[in-house]
């Protein structure tokens, strides 16, 4: 299920993290428990909760005692700022490497983009 | 309820020869740890001190904090469960599960689902006509249902096939959510259980190689794949492999590897990847000589 680059509970917190950019969960809804998601997953459930845990940490999540996890009001905003931020180091610079590496144009590259654009557009 | 396990200096001799020499660890209260270990490295003969089927020849297991060895209160607690079901050729599959249910924490209707489920014929009547992995199961059945503090699967699941282990691996880790216990498990199927191990413990040769949470042992592990020429990124750590494909190399290192290990690395443009646990038992342990 996991690839093994990173730990499993790692892969989690960002797997919620993706989920919350997307706007699959919404700030203030309810997330799956540890339990469910160590039974999906197949691991155990304090492994999950280390996933959790960290979410708690970065303030992504919140606890309510009792009830369970729920993503926190700025969540979305957060994280959505903090991935703008990475998006040039990220996405943009690796693939100007690649391109470079195997002799794609830059300006096919813009090209390309921009086209994207257009679609979208429609 | 569940129970935490000490184990210090266990020495368990057979002859002359000392299946377990001065062996310390401990196995937190409530937690589902793995066990692994080569052949002969002394697991079985650990899981049956646990269980006090075995007497030490010196040093001590306390489970719960008292000695398990003819404790009539401990004994019920403990459900060690082996592949051979520790039954006589005589008993019939009934008979297993009434012996099961002599425990206080049995559950009967949850006993006949398992049943059910794994599809043992237990109305064939004698154990000894069950197939080897319907009678790994219906030992698996015994060992789950009996929802003991302390339950020990030791190498149980060995003769049933794939749909069956992965059955039993669901059983154990929902059961283990409802019901928290601590739980040992001894594997060869490295890669198949190690999900479901918080805490990993390794012994060779009697004695302890390591123990830790899972998550931490891995990450003290990498494997580093350089051209093999260049200075050696990795001296100064454990080299625990190493391997070569034509100009590159590729080495697995184990320790403490330091914050800024990773980013070195790859700033050297050097590729980084995990290692799994299987791979980390396997370096770790290999070294020792086979014997015949």
């Amino acid at each position: 299920m996991f690839d093994e680059r990173s730990p499993i509970y790692q892969q989690i917190a960002e797997q919620i993290k993706a989920q919350i950019v997307g706007g699959e969960i919404r700030p203030g809804d309810q997330v799956m428990s540890t339990n469910q998601y160590a039974e999906f997953y197949r691991i155990n459930p304090a492994t999950a909760a280390k996933g959790f845990h960290q979410l708690v940490e970065e303030g992504v999540l919140y606890k309510k005692r009792g009830i369970g996890m729920f993503v926190s009001p700025d969540a979305y905003d957060r994280l959505r700022s903090q991935r703008r931020e990475r998006f040039f180091a990220d996405v943009v610079d690796p693939m100007v490497a690649e391109a470079k590496l195997i002799g794609i144009d830059l300006a096919d590259v813009v090209t390309r983009i921009k086209a994207n654009e257009e679609d979208d557009g429609r | 309820m569940t129970l935490g396990i000490e184990v210090q200096d266990l020495t368990v001799r057979f002859g002359d020869v000392a299946a377990l020499d001065a062996l310390s660890l401990h196995f937190e209260s409530g937690k589902v740890h793995g066990l692994l270990g080569r052949n002969g490295a002394g697991k079985s003969t650990l899981l049956a001190a646990l269980a006090a089927y075995r007497r030490p020849t010196s040093g001590r297991v306390l489970v719960g904090g008292e000695d398990p060895f003819e404790n009539p209160r401990l004994m019920p607690q403990i459900c060690l469960i082996r592949e051979t079901l520790d039954v006589y050729d005589t008993e019939t599959c009934r008979s297993v599960l009434s012996l099961g249910a002599l425990r206080p924490t049995w559950d009967a209707v949850y006993a006949e689902e398992l049943v059910e489920k794994f599809e043992i014929p237990v109305n064939r009547r004698w154990v000894t006509k069950l197939s080897r992995g319907k009678k790994a199961a219906l030992a698996c059945v015994v060992g789950l249902a009996s929802r003991a503090p302390l339950t020990i699967f030791d190498e149980a699941y060995l003769g049933m096939d794939a749909p069956s282990r992965a059955a039993f691996y669901d059983e154990l880790l929902a059961d283990y959510m409802r019901h928290p216990r601590t739980i040992v498990i001894s594997t060869h199927l490295i890669e198949e259980f190690s999900g479901l191990f918080e805490q990993v413990a390794i012994i060779d040769s009697g004695r302890l190689v390591l123990q830790g949470e899972t998550d931490e042992i891995r990450a003290r592990g990498a494997s580093v794949i350089e051209p093999a020429e260049v200075v050696d990124r990795v001296a100064g750590h454990a080299v625990v492999a190493e391997r070569r494909l034509g100009p590159t190399k590729s080495a697995t290192v184990y320790g403490d590897l330091g914050a800024d290990f990773e980013e070195n690395v790859r700033s050297a443009g050097l590729e980084l990847g995990p290692v799994s646990l299987q791979d980390l038992f396997i370096h770790l342990t290999a070294n020792r000589s086979v014997k015949p």
